[in-house]
């Protein structure tokens, strides 16, 4: 009846676990609790769940995001503490424990901390960027961000029902086969991202067509913000990547679950193919995650030089450059594997290629700042962490492309070291820019500049002193992952590493307590003219938060810096007094298909780890259906009338109107 | 959103729109590229049996008669035109076939690569003897 499930999956004599869940389970029945009793349940629904608005569906993504982070982050101060008190000694976590500890760590962190940041920060800006009124497919965007959602769901349901993956972020086989791994850790693991691939997958090809089929007048490509280039750039690697993720873990999935032998090591299994397909698919996967953040710096540091960007055609053919090179250089993740000295070459050569077209970024950037007056609000610190710490994660990745150097660094801590250099410093600092400069756009008021820029301290300075003595101790030979160790030269080291996971927790702590702040004052921080960083940008030419339609005229395009030039002919002309001819506007209408979709893949999904063949079915229908009753749907637009158009973009000409004359006053 | 989608659809045509052109030609094209596909399968399925060209041309002319059937579904069936309307779907075309190309020449290459310098100790034994 229930596969495999049973009472003994639920590990009540562990008590880490137990306890952790306990507390979630507690806060999210407070928070339930709390929306059903207030009332807000309806509007939950109304606004939220249902909502297939691209900006609505990008903060629920970059939420989903923090949440996980959350999460992500007390595994790593678990492993950080183990390791400081496991020398000579078991530490306080069980082998099995800690191995479940660092594969989540790296799953979550990846899947459902950077993935959902990223694309939850592309779908918010992105169409106003290009100055249109949503994403190319309303509905699968809402459809993809659900199915994220189930995934992040997945992996945190393992910790009280059943186990997690022990097989590391990426189940190497042959650990990760039915031999090694009997139990169901690697099966959450598998479902959890086969679901929450399918929606990266949509959001992807979501996110293409929207920059190459919807921009707005005079927008060609060439007159882009940087961000769309990147975010083009990533998806396209989304698109042309997650298939190979999809169908490398569909493989081991039927070794699992149906006794092929794709990669067991008899039966002519190829334990090597899952290492190099898993990496076709993991290198770009890498530049998945960071091109979006490059294009948040370039927006970022154009902005608060005031200049535009500095050698933006050779930004964009960085960008390109980078999305083709990318795909050229996986065997570098597994040099020490035995190819020969020929393929080793010329993949540690592509390595170092590809760092090219990043360092033109990175003096791109400091063109940009040189000869500009430099505000050095939140976001450009963010944007400043960045360059320093991404340009040494850089460097000692250039390192580890040289094969010999690999051959003696490969899997040691001093890896460990460069990755989360260029990941932290890189696509979180990214995170974090884009969520402090873009806040004021999303909910109509700024973020306290006081506790961001404590927090921005506390997360570097955190960083330094969590990963450079992981260098060091990569030099001194720990190898990554362990559970307990016994070369006392390696304990200072470690000390001070979880100091470093302590001060970033204090950033964490304060970033916490600068969004309750922000909350609480947000009358006196509110935004009214929707452009509160002196923006270049199509998104700063609307209402902060923007209304539904985003642009109550699509904006005419002129040149690059689209709305910078705007503002400058508007304030020569002394604000335009013409009425703008409003028209009726038509927008998609919410539908609760992503949210029932992603409900019935959760319970295809669990079902499938369980082995509940009858509830897969259920799921599976359940889920069929549900796509066909969309698909037969009548109504799937609304009519916003040209009165109403009218009534909120005249409040927000007037507000602007009063900025100016107030300035000039 | 409406007016814009318009606007765009005039210069850039998504793969199976309909463009300009009545019925007939449409169904015409549609006829001609059914009769090139059976007659490249048919082909193929004769070149495989027959024995009246040189032996070792067959599995060549084979490939050659596959990547001219993709071409025919790409143009006939796919709309690939080269017009200005089907940049973008060339542009993704060429995309798909350099992704796959690197990663499916790259993957043989390693894996080749590998099993020739990881071979078992005794045949590596047999070769220097």
């Amino acid at each position: 009846m229930f596969g495999k499930l049973n009472w003994s999956a639920i590990p009540i004599d562990q008590p880490i676990p137990m306890i952790a869940s306990g507390l979630v389970a507690l806060v999210i029945l407070g928070v339930l609790a709390w929306v059903v009793l207030a009332g807000h349940l309806p509007y939950l629904w109304r606004e939220w769940i249902t909502s297939v608005d691209h900006k609505r569906i990008g903060v629920m993504y970059t939420l989903l995001a923090t949440v996980m982070l959350l999460r992500g982050f007390v595994d790593a101060l678990m492993m950080r503490s183990q390791q400081a008190i496991a020398l000579q000694s078991q530490g306080y976590l069980p082998p099995e424990h800690y191995n479940q500890i660092f594969s989540a760590h790296g799953t979550i962190m990846i899947f459902f901390v950077a993935m959902p940041f990223v694309i939850g920060l592309m779908n918010l800006v992105v169409p106003l960027q290009l100055g249109v009124r949503d994403v190319a497919f309303p509905t699968l965007n809402s459809v993809g961000f659900w199915l994220t959602a189930t995934g992040a769901l997945l992996v945190n349901i393992s910790l009280v029902v059943g186990e997690f993956a022990r097989t590391g972020w990426l189940p190497y086989p042959p650990l990760s086969e039915l031999t090694y791994s009997p139990g169901v850790g690697v099966d959450y693991y598998l479902w959890a991202l086969q679901i929450s691939g399918v929606g990266t997958l949509v959001a992807g090809i979501n996110l293409v067509t929207t920059v190459l089929k919807l921009r707005t007048r005079g927008m060609t490509y060439l007159r882009m913000p940087m961000f769309c280039w990147t975010t083009l750039a990533s998806n396209l690697l989304i698109v042309a990547a997650f298939p190979i993720l999809t169908a490398t873990l569909a493989m081991l999935i039927l070794d699992r679950y149906f006794g092929f032998h794709f990669f067991t090591n008899e039966a002519g299994g190829n334990v090597m193919m899952f290492m190099n397909l898993i990496w076709a698919w993991g290198h770009p996967e890498v530049y998945i995650l960071v091109l979006p953040a490059f294009g948040i710096f370039s927006e970022v540091v154009s902005t608060f030089s005031g200049k535009p960007l500095f050698g933006y055609r050779s930004m964009v053919l960085a960008t390109m450059a980078i999305c083709i090179i990318s795909f050229m250089v996986w065997l570098h993740h597994f040099f020490t594997m035995g190819a020969g000295p020929t393929v080793n070459a010329i993949f540690g050569i592509a390595s170092m290629i590809i760092a090219v077209p990043t360092g033109v970024k990175i003096y791109n950037w400091l063109f940009t700042m040189y000869g500009g007056r430099v505000r050095f609000d939140t976001p450009m610190l963010w944007a400043l962490g960045f360059m320093v710490t991404f340009i040494l994660g850089g460097l000692t990745g250039v390192l580890v492309a040289v094969p010999p150097a690999d051959f003696l660094l490969h899997n040691s801590l001093f890896l460990v070291a460069h990755f989360h250099n260029v990941i932290i410093g890189g696509v979180l600092f990214g995170a974090f820019a884009g969520y402090t400069y873009w806040f004021p756009k999303a909910f109509g008021f700024r973020l306290h500049e006081g506790f961001g820029k404590a927090a921005f301290w506390c997360w570097l300075i955190g960083f330094y002193v969590a990963f450079m003595p992981l260098y060091a101790v990569g030099f001194l030979g720990m190898t990554r992952r362990m559970q307990h160790y016994d070369v006392p030269e390696w304990r200072p080291w470690l000390l001070i590493a979880g100091v470093g996971a302590l001060i970033i927790l204090a950033g964490i702590i304060f970033q916490i307590m600068q969004l309750t702040v922000s909350i609480r004052r947000r009358e006196e921080l509110r935004d009214r003219t929707g452009d509160p960083w002196d923006g270049r940008s199509l998104e700063w030419a609307t209402a902060s938060p923007p209304p539904v339609f985003n642009f109550a005229i699509p904006p005419d395009v002129s040149g690059e810096d689209a709305y910078w030039s705007l503002k400058a002919r508007a304030k020569q002309q002394d604000l335009e007094k013409r009425e703008p001819d409003y028209k009726d506007i038509e927008m998609p209408r919410n539908s609760p298909t992503g949210f029932v979709c992603a409900f019935f893949a959760t319970i295809m999904g669990f079902a499938l780890i369980w082995h509940i063949w009858w509830m897969v079915a259920a799921g599976a229908i359940g889920a069929f259906t549900t796509f066909v009753a969309f698909a037969w749907r009548d109504h799937d637009e609304y009519v916003i009338p040209a009165k109403e158009v009218a009534r909120i973009d005249r409040a927000n000409i007037e507000e602007r109107r009063a900025m100016i004359s107030l300035a000039g006053a | 959103m409406t007016d814009q989608t318009t606007e765009q659809h005039r210069i850039d045509l998504a793969p199976g729109d309909e463009g300009e052109g009545g019925v007939g030609l449409r169904v015409l094209g549609y006829v001609i590229g059914l009769g090139l596909a059976l007659l490249l399968t048919a082909t193929s399925f004769f070149i495989a049996g027959t024995d009246l060209v040189w032996q070792p041309s067959i599995p060549v002319a084979i490939i050659v008669l596959a990547i001219a059937q993709m071409g025919v579904h790409l143009v006939f069936f796919l709309h690939l035109t080269t017009g200005p309307d089907n940049t973008n779907n060339v542009m993704a075309l060429a995309f798909g076939v350099l992704i796959v190309f690197l990663v499916i020449g790259g993957s043989l290459w390693i894996m080749a690569n590998l099993n020739q310098n990881m071979m078992p100790m005794d045949q590596i034994m047999q070769m220097q003897r």
